[in-house]
């Protein structure tokens, strides 16, 4: 299990507003690209002096890849950059204020306390 | 010496700007009331005549990364550029440029680390809404210098919630001990209940307003006693996944003074997170 890189993957597509709007039309192909290009590069380092060990799980890959916001909560991926980033993908797609964060919480209803564990 | 001029703690609505600058169809219908409970929040800085601010908040994973994770940070810099382009995108949040006050940072720094506190800073700090927020409310033309504290009140392993009021105590009698002249005013923010990304988040309240209720009363009352007996790392996911920010009011009641009443509270329930407010005069107390 690759917590953090879930969060790094959040985390570095957020930040970047073509990268947001890459993700969002493509998501799959962003996934593979970013795993292939970005996943190893450390964020204050110069690229040759990358990691060489991360990676993500098959199951961490497809919730990804589909957008599964429900699945990368219950893997403990951080709700905070979740949300954050899911609002930059989908709020423009709801007419109500507040559409797409309340279907959101209604999508991970299921989920009661003890939430899975954010820490990395 | 320098004085105290102020401590102030509150909430930090992102939201605020966007409803208290919207107009026609736009502005929310809560939006004049909040507009109004906020104008008299100010107020009571702007009678404390400050010279600076110490600005208390945390880091909503912008600059501050997995890969290198403070717990408590100072800033130290000249100049602290504000807000980020995801702060703009969702919250409609303006760009801002606030100065510095490296004299003040480096004394916290170097009088907290030889107190016990081995400080992480920062001499290139970009701040995010956290500490934008409260200048936004409080200080609008932003024309004071800043020294922001950062703390870590999102990514686990977190510290206790008695180091925050530790380091609450610690910068109240730093800042009263610096031989500066200058009216300080130390403003933190932090969260009552508050769910992010989770089942319970954006409902007609906060998600849980029992805890609001017993969290204003500690924090108006100065009861750190029964806020530190109230609350544990394990127990703050209950009320809300993102309640751990409580720690920051935390910290602000070890400024305040234990047992110290506010001199000034105020609340509104809202959607999503209730709002609070408190101030301290220190001067007053003397």
């Amino acid at each position: 299990m690759s917590r953090y890189l879930l969060d790094k993957f959040l985390y570095t597509i957020d930040r970047d507003p073509e990268l947001v709007e890459r993700y969002r039309a493509d998501p799959r192909g962003t996934v593979a690209w970013w795993e292939a290009e970005r996943a190893n590069v450390i964020l204050n380092v110069p690229e040759a002096e990358r990691s060489t060990w991360l990676a993500f799980t098959d199951t961490e890959r497809e919730a990804l890849a589909t957008h599964d916001y429900p699945a990368l909560f219950e893997m403990g991926a951080h709700p905070f950059l979740t949300l954050t980033l899911f609002i930059a993908l989908f709020e423009r797609d709801y007419a109500e204020p507040l559409g797409f964060q309340r279907e959101y919480a209604a999508r991970l209803s299921r989920f009661s306390l003890p939430y899975p564990d954010i820490a990395t | 010496m320098a004085t105290i001029a102020a401590v102030i703690a509150s909430t930090h609505h992102p939201f605020y700007y966007r409803a208290s600058t919207s107009t026609g169809a736009d502005r929310p219908p809560f939006a004049d009331e909040w507009v109004a409970k906020i104008e008299a929040f100010r107020e009571t800085l702007t009678r404390a005549r400050p010279d600076l601010l110490v600005m208390v908040g945390s880091d909503h994973f912008h600059q501050l990364w997995l890969d290198n994770m403070p717990q408590f940070l100072v800033g130290k810099a000249p100049f602290y550029d504000g807000n980020f382009y995801n702060e703009e995108r969702e919250f409609g949040l303006p760009r801002m440029r606030l100065a510095g006050h490296e004299e003040l940072s480096g004394y916290l720094l170097r009088q907290g680390i030889d107190a016990g506190f081995d400080l992480a800073f920062s001499n290139e700090l970009r701040i995010d809404h956290s500490i934008t927020c409260p200048l936004i409310t409080l200080r609008p033309q932003a024309d004071l210098p800043i020294v922001p504290i950062y703390t870590n009140i999102f990514a686990p392993p977190l510290p206790q919630p008695k180091r925050f009021v530790e380091l609450g105590k610690l910068v109240r009698r730093l800042v009263e001990s610096w031989p500066g002249q200058e009216r300080v005013a130390i403003i933190g923010t932090g969260h009552l209940s508050l769910e992010l990304g989770g089942p319970r988040q954006f409902g007609p309240h906060g998600p849980d307003p029992e805890f609001d209720r017993k969290a204003v009363g500690w924090i108006a009352s100065g009861d750190l006693e029964s806020a530190l007996a109230g609350v544990s790392l394990d127990s703050l996911w209950l009320p809300g996944n993102a309640t751990h920010g409580f720690m920051d009011f935390m910290l602000m009641m070890g400024v305040a003074g234990e047992n110290v009443k506010a001199d000034y509270s105020d609340s509104l329930d809202l959607f999503h997170t209730m709002e609070a407010y408190f101030t301290w005069y220190p001067e007053a107390a003397r």
